[in-house]
C-alpha cells in the first residue's frame, strides 16, 4: 500500500542498500544509518546522503538507510529514487 | 602500561604484561634463534593393576588435581561440532576453580558460552589460532578476559608447547574411538574427524592427559593416533560432539564466477612460476577459489602426465581424489574437513597423519611447511607491504584464525594470496592491514580478479609472470583500483587497551590487537 | 579500426554487485537490461541505478550498451532520456520490427542530442529483432538510421512468433539468423546473435558460437561471464589465417607507398573483400592476444 510521503526504494542483497524516505517529518532532518562496513565508511555514507539530499532539494524528513555494503553510485541511486517515490513522481 | 618497542614492521609492542611476562619483539621471519632446551612433561608411573576408566568429567579433574591458575589444553578437529570445551569448563566452574587459561588449537562460535566463564573469572587466559563469533566480538569490544588473548599460528602453537612457553596441566583429548587403556584414533565413531594431528603435541608435552570419548573400542584401538604411553585417564560420555559440525558432507568447489575467475589467474600464475612439475608438492586452503584453483591444477596434471609429490594441511575429498588417481603420491593430514578424507585417511596408507609440529613448527628439525613448492592462501586484508590479515574483520573484532597462514607462507617456495579485490564494499588491499598474521616478505605474490601483484623482493617471479603475459601491476596500483571504486576506508577506532597479542610462529610478537570503541 | 563485438553481456540494471564487477570478464560489450530482466515496479529504480553508474564506473574499453524499454512502452522514452545525459553511446531496441520503430528512436535521439549540446549522430542504436516481421523487414531496418551499429537476434521470442518450439538443433532459426546476418552485411554492420539460456550446457553453447561463426555473425549475446570464454574461444582465427591476413595487410600498405594503384600477393590480385576479410582477421586475432 502506498503511504503519502513515504518512499523505499533497493534490496537487502550485498553490494545494496535499503533505503526509506519519509517527508511528512518536516521540521528537521534525522539520518539513521546501519551499515556492514559503518566502521570504515560511515562517515562517507552520510556525506553522499547529504549531498544527495540537497541535490534533490529535500532539507528535511526521516531517512532510515541499511547498507548492505554498497558503492556510492548504488546509495545515490537508491537514495533518488526512494525520493521520488516519496514526492509521487513515479 | 609497559614501555612499548616497534617492531620490525613497524608496530607497537609491549615489553612486558602482567600474567604472560616479557615479550619479544618481532625482527623478521627468520631471525629469531631460541636457545633454550625442550620443555619435557612429568614422569609418570603405571602400575599393572592401573585403572585409567574414569566415570566422569568431574572426577578426572579432581584426579589430575585442577586447582586455581592452571592450563587446560583443547584441540579443534570438532570444530562447530565440538562439545568438550564447554563441558569441561563448565566443571571446573562447579568445582569453584578461577583463573583458568585455554590453550585451545582453535576456538569457533560453538564456544560462545565461554563468555560467562570468562565473567565470571573461571578463565582469565585463551591462547588459540582463532575465535569466532560472539566470544570475538566480547574479547575484542567489551575487553572481558583479564590477560590479553594470545594468537598462535599452527606452527607456532607445537612450538610454544615444546618449549615450555606452554606449560598444559591437563590436555583433554576429544577422542572418536578409544580404549580404556587409552589408546586413541579419529577414524571410529559417530564423531570420527580423520587426523588427530592437533592433539598429539598436547598429549606429548602435558604433565596430566584425560581422554573424552563416546565411542569405547575393545583393547588395543586400531589404528592408533595418541597412545596409551601417554593417556593418564579414560572418561567415557554420552556425546562428545555433533557429528555436523565436524566434518561436511562434501565440500564444494565454487561456482561463483567471480571467484572461478580469481581461481584461473592464481592458477596462471601458479603455472607461470614453473613449479608445476614432476614431484611437485602443494598445499591450498579449502575456501571455494582455492579449491577451484586444486581443480585446474589437477586438470592440467592430468593433461600433461605430471605426477606431485604431496599434498598438505587440511585434507579434503578433492585432495584424496588427486591421490586416488594417481595424481599425487601422499597426503599429509592434520586436519580432516569432510567425510571422504575420514574415510580415505583410513583406509588408505598413503594418506598419513601428520602431528602440528611435524606440520609446520619452525624450531624442528624440519616441518613439512619448509618442503612445499606451493601454497595458496587466502586474505581478509593485505596491505601495501604484502602483510596479511586474516584475525580481525573490518570492525576490528577478532573473528578468524591465524591457522596454518604464516607458516606454510614461510614454508613454501611459491606463496600466493588470492582474494577478490573488494568484498562488497570493503577493499582488500589496504595502506595497513589492522592486524599481521603473515609478514609480507613471505608473500610472493597477491592475485585477485582485477590484477596480480608481485613482492618486489621477487624479481624473478615478476619476469616470469610477465612473460607468461599475466595482469600484473604494482601492489599500490591494485590499491588504488580498489579505493577508486570504494573511496578511502576510515581507520577502526580503537583504545590503547591491549586485548590481544598475535604472536609469530618462533614466538616473537609480530602485531597487538586492540580494543576496539 | 572496427569494433570487436564478440561478446554482449546481458546484466539487469538492478544488480549493483554485477554492474561493478562484469568488466572483470572481459566481454567486449556490456548490455545493461532495463527491459526484461527489470519487473514494471523497478523501472524506475532500474533507470537510476543505471543513471549513476554511468556516471561513476569506468568501464574503460569495454563497449556499454542499455537495452532500453520499447518506446511504446511508458517507460522506454524517458529511460533513452536520462542513460543519454548519463553518458550512455549506444542504445539496444527491443522489439524492432519496422523502419519507423528505428526511426522514432532516432528522431528522439537528434532531439536528445540538441537538448545536451551532443553532436549529432553520436548515439548509436542497435536493433534488435525478435519477431517474424522483424525478420522479414530487416533488410530495412538495417538501414533505418545512419546511427544503426548492428542488428541482434532474440530467439526467444521469435519461435513463439512463428509458433515453434526452440531446438538444441536449431531448425526453427536457420532462415531468420541467416537473414539477419545477409541484411547486416549489405548494411555493412554487425550481426548478433541469439542468447543461450542453458548456462549449464557447456557442448550445447560451443556447438551454437560455432554454428554462429560460421553463419556470418560478429559476435552473439550471453547471460552469463561463464560463456565469454568460449565465444572468444570460437572467434579466435587459426594462426594459418592470421599469418595470410597480416601479409595481405602488409602487401596493401606496400602498394600504398609506391604509389600502385593494383594490388596483389603471390601473384594474384587482392580485391576488397579480401581485405576486408583480412581486417576483420587481423582485429579478431588482437582481441585474441595472439597478434
Amino acid at each position: 500500500m502506498k503511504i503519502e510521503g513515504i518512499g523505499q526504494a533497493g534490496s537487502l542483497e550485498s553490494n545494496d542498500l535499503m533505503i526509506m524516505v519519509d517527508l511528512n517529518q518536516k521540521e528537521n532532518l534525522i539520518i539513521e544509518i546501519e551499515s556492514i562496513v559503518k566502521e570504515k565508511f560511515g562517515e562517507q555514507i552520510e556525506a553522499v546522503i547529504k549531498e544527495t539530499l540537497t541535490e534533490n532539494g529535500v532539507g528535511n524528513g526521516y531517512i532510515k538507510v541499511v547498507d548492505k555494503g554498497a558503492l556510492d553510485f548504488a546509495i545515490r541511486a537508491r537514495l533518488k529514487t526512494a525520493i521520488k517515490r516519496a514526492e509521487g513522481r513515479q | 602500561m609497559s614501555e612499548m618497542i616497534k617492531n620490525a614492521l613497524g608496530r607497537e609492542i609491549p615489553k612486558y604484561i602482567e600474567g604472560i611476562g616479557e615479550l619479544k619483539a618481532f625482527q623478521g621471519a627468520f631471525v629469531y634463534t631460541p636457545e633454550e632446551r625442550k620443555a619435557a612433561p612429568r614422569i609418570s608411573k603405571a602400575t599393572p593393576d592401573m585403572n585409567k576408566i574414569v566415570e566422569n568429567i568431574r572426577r578426572s579433574l579432581e584426579l589430575c588435581g585442577i586447582k586455581d591458575g592452571m592450563t587446560l589444553s583443547f584441540h579443534h578437529h570438532f570444530r562447530n561440532g565440538d562439545y568438550l570445551v564447554n563441558m569441561v569448563i563448565h566443571e571446573v566452574a562447579k568445582m569453584g576453580i578461577k583463573d583458568i587459561t585455554i590453550a585451545a588449537s582453535s576456538l569457533q562460535s560453538v564456544h560462545e558460552p565461554l563468555i560467562e566463564h570468562i565473567e565470571n573469572g573461571v578463565v582469565t587466559g585463551i591462547e588459540t589460532s582463532g575465535l569466532r563469533g560472539k566470544l570475538g566480538e566480547a574479547i575484542t569490544r567489551d575487553g572481558i578476559l583479564k590477560k590479553p588473548i594470545i594468537i598462535r599460528s599452527h606452527g607456532g602453537r607445537p612450538r610454544a608447547i615444546e618449549a615450555g612457553e606452554v606449560k598444559i596441566d591437563i590436555a583433554f583429548i576429544a577422542a572418536p574411538a578409544a580404549d580404556h587403556y587409552g589408546n586413541v584414533n579419529g577414524v571410529e565413531g559417530p564423531t570420527a574427524c580423520g587426523s588427530m594431528g592437533y592433539a598429539m603435541v598436547d598429549a606429548e608435552y602435558a604433565n596430566k592427559v584425560v581422554v573424552v570419548t563416546d565411542y569405547m573400542v575393545p583393547y588395543p584401538a586400531s589404528p592408533i593416533s595418541i597412545p596409551q604411553t601417554l593417556v593418564d585417564y579414560v572418561v567415557k560420555v554420552d556425546k562428545i560432539g555433533d557429528p555436523k559440525g565436524i566434518v561436511s558432507g562434501a565440500t564444494r568447489v565454487t561456482k561463483n564466477p567471480l571467484e572461478l575467475l580469481i581461481a584461473e589467474k592464481a592458477f596462471e600464475a601458479v603455472v607461470a612460476s614453473g613449479l608445476v612439475k614432476e614431484g611437485f608438492s602443494f598445499q591450498a586452503g579449502t575456501g571455494g577459489p582455492s579449491l577451484a584453483v586444486a581443480q585446474f591444477l589437477r586438470e592440467k596434471m592430468k593433461a600433461e602426465e605430471i605426477k606431485g609429490s604431496f599434498v598438505s594441511g587440511g585434507i579434503t575429498g578433492h585432495s584424496v581424489d588427486m591421490l586416488e588417481e594417481g595424481l599425487f603420491k601422499t597426503l599429509l593430514d592434520v586436519q580432516c574437513f569432510d567425510l571422504k578424507a575420514v574415510e580415505s585417511i583410513k583406509h588408505n596408507p598413503n594418506h598419513m597423519e601428520m602431528s602440528a609440529s611435524f606440520y609446520a613448527n619452525p624450531h624442528n628439525k624440519g616441518c613439512v611447511a619448509n618442503q612445499l613448492d606451493i601454497m595458496i592462501v587466502s586474505a581478509t586484508e593485505v596491505d601495501v607491504d604484502f602483510n596479511v590479515n586474516v584475525i580481525t574483520g573490518s570492525n576490528g573484532i577478532i573473528m578468524g584464525a591465524s591457522g596454518g597462514h604464516s607458516d606454510t607462507a614461510a614454508g613454501a617456495k611459491l606463496s600466493i594470496v588470492i582474494a577478490p579485490l573488494l568484498r562488497g564494499r570493503l577493499p582488500i588491499v589496504v595502506d595497513e592491514v589492522t592486524t599481521v598474521i603473515t609478514p609480507g616478505e613471505t608473500i610472493d605474490a597477491v592475485v585477485t580478479e582485477r590484477g596480480i601483484a608481485v613482492n618486489p623482493r621477487r624479481k624473478d617471479l615478476e619476469e616470469l609472470f610477465k612473460a607468461a603475459g599475466l595482469d600484473i601491476m604494482s601492489i599500490h596500483d591494485l590499491k588504488d583500483v580498489a579505493e577508486k571504486l570504494t573511496g578511502k576506508p576510515q581507520k577502526i577506532q580503537t583504545t590503547d587497551e591491549i586485548v590481544g597479542l598475535v604472536e609469530y610462529r618462533d614466538g616473537t610478537i609480530i602485531d597487538t590487537i586492540r580494543r576496539v570503541k | 579500426m572496427k569494433k570487436l563485438r564478440r561478446t554482449m553481456l546481458f546484466v539487469p540494471a538492478s544488480n549493483p554487485n554485477m554492474m561493478v564487477n562484469a568488466p572483470i570478464f572481459k566481454p567486449d560489450c556490456i548490455i545493461f537490461d532495463l527491459e526484461d530482466a527489470i519487473s514494471l515496479r523497478e523501472k524506475d529504480s532500474a533507470r537510476d541505478l543505471l543513471v549513476e553508474a554511468l556516471k561513476s564506473i569506468d568501464y574503460k574499453d569495454c563497449e556499454i550498451f542499455a537495452r532500453v524499454n520499447p518506446l511504446y512502452t511508458p517507460f522506454g522514452e524517458e529511460d533513452v532520456r536520462a542513460l543519454v545525459a548519463a553518458g550512455l553511446r549506444n542504445v539496444r531496441l527491443p522489439m524492432s520490427e519496422t523502419e519507423e520503430d528505428i526511426k522514432k528512436l532516432d528522431t528522439l535521439l537528434t532531439d536528445i542530442e540538441k537538448e545536451l549540446g551532443l553532436d549529432n549522430g553520436v548515439v548509436k542504436i542497435l536493433g534488435a529483432i525478435e519477431t517474424a516481421k522483424g525478420v522479414l523487414n530487416a533488410e530495412k531496418i538495417a538501414v533505418a538510421s545512419s546511427r544503426m551499429i548492428g542488428i541482434s537476434f532474440g530467439a526467444e521470442d521469435f519461435t513463439r512468433t512463428i509458433g515453434a518450439e526452440r531446438s538444441k538443433g536449431g531448425e526453427e532459426l536457420f532462415v531468420a539468423r541467416s537473414k539477419i546476418v545477409l541484411a547486416a552485411a549489405a548494411a555493412g554492420i554487425d550481426a548478433i546473435d541469439t542468447v543461450f539460456a542453458d548456462v549449464d550446457d557447456a557442448k550445447g553453447f560451443r556447438k551454437e558460437v560455432e554454428s554462429a561463426k560460421q553463419l556470418g555473425f560478429a559476435g552473439k549475446s550471453v547471460i552469463h561471464p561463464g560463456q565469454i570464454r568460449t565465444v572468444h574461444d570460437v572467434f579466435t582465427p587459426s594462426q594459418e589465417d592470421v599469418d595470410k591476413a597480416v601479409r595481405v595487410i602488409n602487401a596493401i600498405e606496400e602498394a600504398e607507398s609506391k604509389g600502385l594503384g593494383v594490388i596483389s600477393l603471390d601473384g594474384k590480385m587482392i580485391d576488397a573483400p579480401v581485405v576486408a576479410r583480412a581486417e576483420r582477421i587481423v582485429t579478431l586475432a588482437k582481441g585474441a592476444g595472439i597478434l
